[in-house]
């Protein structure tokens, strides 16, 4: 949410436009229409799509109430092939190492289709249905972590010591499909961007390196052009 | 870039840079608008793949509905209770000025006035949809009158005043002549049969209100089992509150009003009909049934001076405005925008509570909140933009703008 907020502020200060962007979300829930506010396309909508100035049919989001969910799903895959690839693949993890909606289990080269969630899952999103366990949605459709493993580059999101022991499986263990993010290891470009907190399981060695990588950390948070001009952004202190 | 099409050519506007009335809040939010309703952003970005045609900057502005007022008599001159030949012209004229108070819907009031009168004026009076010509007639015409109370017929001429305790029914059909663009019939509850009149007129659809009468609670209790559901500008014309017998002010905390039934209550929030505090007992007792109105007469818009309402003669002094020679109140000479402003600073309510006062109450009221009085989508895109002291700035009907306040030199 707050990479979207970023985004905004980008575009309000005129130094992006998102007019020629493409998006594909990497899923949505099955059965819940699109109105739901707990919905993907209501949470697209209504942190990013509408403050900027995306062309509506650049922005793809698997349709979870569609006749025929593989169709859905497979066509899904074709519009990408169309748009050229993903360029960029922007996400978070689980507290149990997934990817998108690949739960543990899930196939390393598995394409977008539809997922049963785990029962951690649909406990952990309890809290946005009112508490109600039977308002929760039990399937989703979502990208494979094949298709996310085509994407050119790779950047996932790790924030808060609930997510450190998944880092951990993420990036000092082996590739192995109950920790689906673990994958990435195999991808030519993929950044972890991860807050102190999701280091808390890491070794003191591993955390040490990367800190030392600190000129490349630094590039990363620079403010962009009209801004820095101005000098009228504030300073990052993100790790 | 406009839509794909599949639902519609008209050009797309999106009002932004605003704060709209949503959801009983003053949001941030961008209001959008096609073929004269309010639109669905989200709908029209996944379904339709649209986005808007035309972007207009609100700079800051407060979006609300357009304001409805249920009981004007005039203004400008013009006397609604007049029987001309030519009554389509005062309303069009009091139509057409009342849009710079940012009332979008109104419904003209007639006085108690002779049977003649009644039978000439009514069937020239249409409802008819508002736009650059003047804000529309709403549901139809107010009727304060005759059947009221002698003791507190306020301005009306004692004269005039009727019963239906012999005719019933059809005493009130013959006074009238048709029932036909009649939205509202303000009468006094006490009157023998009233009960049977009352149930006969809400059954026709019209919405019955209490007034210019001297009822005790109960009575004002039974005619809402009847089917009432207003109060005609509460505390004038009726008997004040007493802890004995609270009257028909009663009503607002009355438990009698049967289950999923509301009961509404016009206010004159002028400064002049009701004292501030009179008004905040009021709004504290029952604040979802308040309805400003304005009960502006003919001299509203114009100088003081002397000048006819229905049977009688008026005079203007600065606000206020008196039957001529008496200390009687004959009717307020504030605008629409005035009362919500006043409302708010006397009351301290929330600038949501003032503006629903003067939309979403009278929406209710007459059961068209459905399409009126709110900005929800696919509602009519009847609005104004004000600003943080709810001056108006500019009004819409039907999602153009049909006045402007640099443009209006007068």
């Amino acid at each position: 949410m707050g990479c979207y907020k970023k985004l905004i502020e980008y575009y309000k200060s005129g130094d992006l436009s998102f007019k020629y962007v493409k998006t594909f979300n990497m899923d949505e829930y099955v059965g819940l229409s699109r109105d739901h506010p707990e919905s993907y396309h209501s949470y697209m909508w209504n942190n990013f799509f509408k403050h900027i100035d995306i062309d509506p049919n650049n922005a793809h989001i698997l349709d979870g109430n569609a006749a025929d969910l593989q169709e859905e799903c497979d066509a899904f895959e074709q519009k990408i092939a169309e748009a050229g690839g993903i360029e960029l693949f922007v996400g978070g993890i689980g507290p149990d190492g997934h990817i998108a909606f690949n739960e543990p289990g899930s196939s390393l080269v598995s394409r977008t289709r539809v997922k049963t969630l785990a029962k951690d899952t649909i406990l952990a999103n309890a809290r946005f249905f009112n508490g109600d366990l039977s308002k929760v949605p039990t399937m989703a459709l979502t990208v494979g972590v094949g298709t996310v493993m085509d994407s050119r580059e790779v950047m996932i999101l790790i924030t808060g010591a609930h997510k450190a022991f998944a880092l951990y499986k993420a990036i000092e263990d082996g590739v192995n499909h109950m920790w689906t993010v673990s994958a990435f290891q195999q991808h030519p470009h993929t950044i972890f961007v991860c807050d102190e907190d999701a280091t808390l399981e890491l070794r003191v060695k591993t955390v040490k390196y990367f800190i030392g990588l600190m000129h490349v950390h630094n590039k990363l948070v620079d403010p962009l052009y009209s801004m820095k001009e101005h000098g009228n952004y504030k300073g990052q202190s993100e790790q | 870039m406009p839509s794909n099409k599949s639902v519609s050519d008209a050009p797309i506007k999106k009002f932004m840079n605003c704060f709209i009335l949503k959801d009983h809040k003053l949001q941030r939010e961008d209001l959008w608008v096609r073929d004269g309703t309010i639109l669905n952003p989200k709908k029209l970005f996944f379904d339709e793949k649209g986005s808007a045609d035309i972007q207009i900057d609100c700079e800051g502005s407060i979006i609300a509905p357009g304001f409805i007022d249920v009981q004007i008599n005039g203004g400008y001159g013009v006397d609604f209770s007049l029987a001309t030949d030519d009554v389509k012209s005062g309303i069009s004229l009091v139509a057409k000025k009342i849009l710079s108070h940012g009332v979008t819907s109104f419904c003209p009031t007639l006085v108690t006035s002779p049977p003649y009168v009644y039978h000439k004026v009514i069937p020239q009076i249409k409802v008819q949809n508002g736009g650059s010509e003047g804000a529309g007639v709403l549901e139809g015409i107010h009727l304060e009158g005759p059947f009221i109370s002698s003791e507190k017929k306020g301005a009306h001429p004692e004269q005039c005043l009727r019963n239906f305790e012999n005719g019933g029914f059809q005493e009130v059909l013959n006074t009238y002549g048709s029932f036909d663009n009649v939205s509202i019939i303000t009468l006094a509850p006490e009157m023998k049969r009233s009960g049977e009149i009352i149930s006969e007129l809400t059954q026709k659809g019209i919405t019955v209100s209490l007034g210019h009468s001297v009822a005790n609670l109960s009575q004002a209790e039974e005619s809402v089992q009847h089917g009432a559901s207003f109060i005609t500008h509460l505390f004038n014309a009726m008997l004040p509150f007493h802890h004995r017998d609270p009257g028909i002010v009663g009503l607002l905390t009355s438990d009698k009003i049967p289950a999923g039934r509301r009961i509404f209550y016009g206010m004159i929030a002028d400064g002049i009909h009701t004292n501030p505090a009179a008004l905040r007992i009021a709004y504290r007792a029952h604040p979802r049934g308040l309805v400003l109105v304005t009960d502006a007469i003919t001299a509203m818009g114009l100088p003081p001076g002397k000048h006819t309402l229905g049977q009688q003669v008026i005079e203007i002094e600065g606000l206020h405005a008196y039957v001529a020679g008496t200390t009687t109140l004959s009717g307020s000479i504030a605008t629409m925008n005035m009362c919500v402003q006043h409302f708010l600073h006397s009351t301290g309510c929330s600038v949501e509570s003032a503006l629903e006062a003067a939309s979403l109450h009278p929406a209710q009221l007459l059961g068209i909140q459905h399409r009126k009085g709110t900005l929800h989508y696919g509602t009519d895109a009847d609005f104004v933009l004000l600003d943080g002291d709810l001056n108006v700035k500019s009004t819409y009907i039907a999602g153009e703008q049909v006045w402007r306040a640099e443009l209006d030199k007068l």
